[in-house]
């Protein structure tokens, strides 16, 4: 395979194409709705309107709209199918021939896809992700073709560096940074890990990624290690994902089969092999170096930092560890320049970030915006706001180890620093919005129940500190505690967050101290009197004939 | 459980070992870690393989593992108990599976999960004593988009209700 290959496949593929293509939504969300029953039909309906040879119906990635689910996109007036079921197949085909379809449909140039900007998921919903050649056809693997012809190694990191890529995991580590420092890690063999353990609750966006464009994927893990001298490349994936696994398995034995992974990739003397690593169910493996322990076969905890991976990882080689989003920005930055990349965004956040929205809001599914953009935009105009005319209480970001963002900050832009100001993370890109039925005490407990289940056990402040801050919550919500116990609550959260092992532990007070600076209110609602001692916080106490006093 | 056989751990291995000889589906769990060339760091690998054929891990399944890999027992019941989707106990005929990520527990995924705790008498873990239901929570299956969402024997399942929770139950029950 040589690059005039790939534009052999791309220019048989796009002259093969049929004038009509239906696309039907195929991730797991509209899979769970019935979306391979629409396709079985829709495919039938053509037949039998004798239109194959003009129609083609394909399966894609996910469109986005998750809440509408299954979703048609049919050309040629670019309709969008709502709620679509398998008898409504042979109506949509009529529409193709002049007739008229009583389908629901969305308008796609509404808000929530109008004020999208795609670099991640710009070909899903477009592309057939289970074939390669489609993939090559929207100019896949032609970032890795320059890279391997026309750049060395450093210039490959020197053009990261200068894009402002910063990591998508979470904690927005500097990409480029992270490929020099593996790039001049001595050693003998290194190794390139995709972090697909996306274990925070209401986050989606990795395995959307992987279900709709799983090559961009490998591609992207195949510049980074050749710009860091890498020859195996593992990519850590949840089970609980079993489409996105094998439609990523479908995605590394194709590109295996074209010389695009495995020895001489592009006839170049560079080698790069994708293996799978299943996961198998624990939240703190997201964690880089209990992944790692993860990936050897280990129970997953994590182990003091320094050395860190880049240094000492896998098997004790230097191993750079991206996340699925960030690799999947990688391919886009190298066809379009770096300087391109740079441009979207804000100052210290470039590109986009891509966010699951869910939770109290009308319009759930995908979102991908430019950093920066204000959260009111992404709740309020793309999301649509409540349902059945809630108001909008909070909105969650970051998981377990974010915090809540009240509605009166929804004017915050969404970049690393502004949501760190507020106490809360960027996170992977779970956006879980909370109306005013919310209790968000319960929330705190909630999350608090979550880090106590999965809090690995290996550091004491984590797994004995989680379990008192749940009893605490709980008896709070039991109406037992006093302004002693929300005290001591306080001081416990500060000394779990200076004195955990992993980001898991320093994290798992996050949910509840954030709840407790922006709704303090509903958590001395629930206090007891204190009749044994002088509370501090006496005037705080609600009801009280002592208050005051 | 296998910590404690150490002692016994001869006798107890010769047993697991014979065991093993008259079951096809070991003999596909060694070509399995052959697959992977017996390498120690395929553990979980060969553990989802094994849960896969047997529907959980019994003790001599992971005495066999352990000796097949040359990995202390201690070393593989470690790993099968650190991750939550190894059980060690047998499931019963049908699952149900309550996500109980933020967008579903959000959306009411704690009431359904009351409702068929109520209903069959168990917990989330558990099994029925006719061993027809086992009730489990997800953490996140990743469907919020079409939250809430309930697994009926590995079927995702969109926009869940108590009552709908219940007949599904009672469907399978019934049968």
């Amino acid at each position: 395979m040589i690059y005039n290959d790939l534009l052999q496949i791309k220019a048989k593929e796009l002259a093969g194409r049929k004038k009509i293509v239906l696309r039907c939504c195929m991730a797991a969300g509209c899979m769970s709705s019935g979306a391979q029953d629409v396709k079985d039909q829709l495919d039938k309906a053509v037949a039998e309107a004798g239109l194959q040879d003009q129609v083609e119906v394909r399966r894609v990635g996910c469109m986005k709209l998750c809440c509408e689910g299954p979703l048609v996109q049919a050309d040629p007036k670019n309709s969008l199918y709502i709620k679509v079921n398998a008898q409504n197949a042979p109506s949509i085909v009529a529409v193709i021939k002049g007739g008229h379809s009583d389908v629901a449909q969305t308008d796609p140039d509404a808000a929530f896809f109008k004020k999208q900007l795609f670099i991640v998921l710009a070909n899903s919903g477009v592309i057939d992700p289970e074939r390669i050649e489609d993939y090559i056809a929207v100019d896949g693997y032609k970032a890795l073709h320059e890279v391997l012809s026309e750049m060395a190694p450093k210039d490959v990191v020197a053009a990261m560096v200068q894009s402002g890529l910063r990591g998508r995991g979470g904690a927005g580590f500097p990409t480029g940074i992270k490929w020099g420092t593996v790039a001049k890690s001595p050693g003998t063999k290194k190794y390139v890990i995709c972090n697909a353990d996306e274990g925070d609750p209401g986050a989606f966006m990795d395995r959307s990624v992987l279900e709709s464009d799983p090559h961009s994927v490998l591609e992207g893990m195949a510049i980074a290690a050749y710009a860091i001298g890498a020859d195996q490349g593992f990519i850590y994936v949840r089970a609980e994902y079993p489409l996105a696994i094998s439609r990523l398995q479908v995605a590394i034995k194709q590109a295996k089969q074209m010389g695009l992974l495995g020895a001489g990739i592009l006839e170049s003397p560079f080698h790069f092999n994708v293996d799978l690593r299943i996961g198998a169910g624990a939240f703190v493996c997201g964690e880089e170096t209990a992944l790692m322990a993860s990936v050897e076969g280990k129970r997953g905890t994590p182990r003091p930092r320094p050395p860190f991976p880049a240094e000492s990882g896998l098997w004790g080689f230097p191993t750079l560890i991206n996340n699925v989003e960030t690799f999947a920005n990688v391919p886009p930055i190298y066809r379009n320049g770096a300087q391109w990349f740079a441009g979207i965004g804000t100052e210290k956040s470039k590109g986009t970030k891509v966010f699951a929205l869910a939770g109290k809001i009308k319009n759930t599914g995908l979102i991908e915006v430019p950093m920066g953009t204000p959260m009111r935009v992404i709740v309020e105009e793309m999301g649509g706001g409540a349902p059945n005319g809630g108001q909008i209480k909070a909105v969650q970001t970051g998981g377990p180890s974010g915090g809540c963002i009240p509605a009166q900050h929804l004017d915050t832009p969404v970049d690393y620093e502004s949501l760190g100001k507020l106490g809360s993370i960027m996170g992977s890109g779970g956006m879980i919005v909370m109306d005013d039925q919310t209790n968000m005490v319960e929330i705190a407990r909630f999350f608090m129940d979550f880090c106590m289940d999965e809090s690995c056990g290996k550091c004491i402040p984590c797994r004995a500190g989680t379990a008192q801050m749940y009893n605490m919550l709980d008896k709070i919500i039991a109406r037992k505690a006093t302004a002693a116990d929300l005290a001591k609550l306080e001081e416990l959260c500060d000394m779990v967050k200076s004195t955990s092992l992993c980001g898991l532990g320093q994290t798992a007070p996050n949910p509840t101290l954030s709840t407790l600076r922006f709704f303090r209110g509903e958590y001395e609602a629930l206090l007891r009197a204190d009749s044994s001692s002088a509370p501090s916080k006496g005037n705080n106490k609600p009801q009280n004939a002592q208050a005051g006093a | 459980m296998v910590a404690t056989l150490a002692h016994q751990k001869q006798g107890r291995l010769r047993a697991a070992l014979e065991h093993a000889s008259g079951d096809k589906r070991f003999k596909i769990l060694e070509v399995h870690m052959k697959k992977h060339m017996f390498r120690q760091d395929a553990l979980i690998e060969v553990l989802h393989k094994a849960q896969e054929l047997f529907g959980y891990l019994e003790d001599d399944l992971l005495l066999f593992v352990a000796f097949k890999l040359k990995l202390p027992p201690s070393r593989v019941y470690g790993v099968a108990t650190f991750y939550h989707f190894f059980t060690l106990k047998p499931q019963g005929t049908h699952t149900c599976v309550v996500c109980m990520g933020t967008a579903c527990y959000v959306k009411g995924a704690d009431k359904i999960l009351a409702a068929v705790e109520e209903d069959i008498k168990i917990k989330p873990g558990e099994t029925t004593p006719d061993n027809g239901v086992s009730l489990l929570t997800a953490r996140c299956i990743g469907a919020c988009g079409i939250a809430p969402a309930v697994v009926y024997d590995g079927k995702v399942t969109p926009r869940q209700t108590p009552p709908a929770a219940l007949e599904q139950i009672r469907n399978w029950r019934a049968k």
